[in-house]
């Protein structure tokens, strides 16, 4: 019942943070919205035994990813962005495009039906923690993915320095 | 015990209300905000799988997507910050030189 309660709880904050976010006028309050939004996704985390999961979504996306766009929100100009108007003129297509895809996926929910359960039943994942559950599984069976992430993030540092470089022209000035 | 449906439902709803977003804002970073709802839609139902089937894959899938959503974000951003240097704009409906 506790649980219930809960995860209606979690659910409506989801969905009303989510809404206001891609609806406010200033893009700073979406930004703070979304935040509530992790919260609330990493509060779901935890109920469902991903502890680790959790703290990484709360340290990377609420606080290093929101951060990083909440400067940029910054870098860019704000004053004019309230009077501006916020839609697209064909904004009524993607409306419709959302809610028929939303109202198709939670059509088609019912027929899913769920496959052959793993080797990590909830005794031996407690029997031996969670996280350090999630350890054994990314270092054994999905090392090459984790070294393809490490390359990953090499390059977004690279593309970002890249892109955010302020360029000089031939008398070294900066433009 | 909550069904698995209920959390495959609200990451849908989750995901869609990202694609609203995406499809209908002008300001691109809020297009790129909205892709990381989508992301975290299909974060929440991979955990879910990941608690209800008993695998510990779906956490692993969930940790690589954090991963992929940093980098898209900072790259993402970057761009932003060109396009905002370059034509002094961040709405996509003002970007159309290559429009005939």
């Amino acid at each position: 019942m506790l649980m219930l309660l809960f995860f209606c709880y979690c659910a409506v904050v989801i969905t009303g943070t989510g809404l206001l976010a891609v609806t406010l006028k200033n893009p700073v309050h979406s930004v703070l919205m979304v935040l509530i939004l992790f919260f609330h996704v990493a509060m779901l985390y935890l109920s469902l035994g991903a502890e680790f999961l959790a703290a990484v979504q709360i340290i990377v996306y609420a606080g290093a990813i929101l951060v990083l766009y909440l400067f940029v929100l910054f870098l860019v100009s704000l004053r004019d962005e309230v009077k501006m108007p916020r839609f697209v003129s064909s904004a009524w297509l993607g409306r419709l495009i959302a809610g028929g895809m939303v109202a198709c996926l939670l059509y088609i929910l019912p027929v899913f039906t769920t496959g052959a359960k793993g080797d990590w039943p909830a005794q031996r994942v407690q029997a031996i923690t969670p996280t350090r559950a999630l350890a054994t599984e990314m270092y054994s069976a999905s090392v090459l993915p984790f070294e393809i992430a490490g390359l990953i993030l090499l390059v977004a540092v690279i593309g970002g320095l890249l892109l955010a470089r302020r360029e000089k022209d031939v008398h070294g000035d900066v433009k | 015990m909550i069904p698995l449906s209920w959390y495959m439902a609200l990451a849908a709803i989750l995901f869609s209300i990202g694609v609203y977003g995406f499809l209908t804002r002008r300001n691109i970073i809020i297009m790129f905000l909205s892709a990381e709802l989508m992301l975290n839609g299909v974060n929440l139902n991979l955990v879910a799988m990941s608690y209800y089937l008993e695998s510990m894959r779906g956490q692993v899938f969930t940790f690589f997507i954090i991963t992929v959503a940093a980098a898209e974000a900072a790259i993402g951003l970057g761009i932003a910050i060109c396009l905002y240097r370059n034509r002094q704009t961040v709405y996509v409906d003002e970007v159309n030189q290559l429009k005939g």
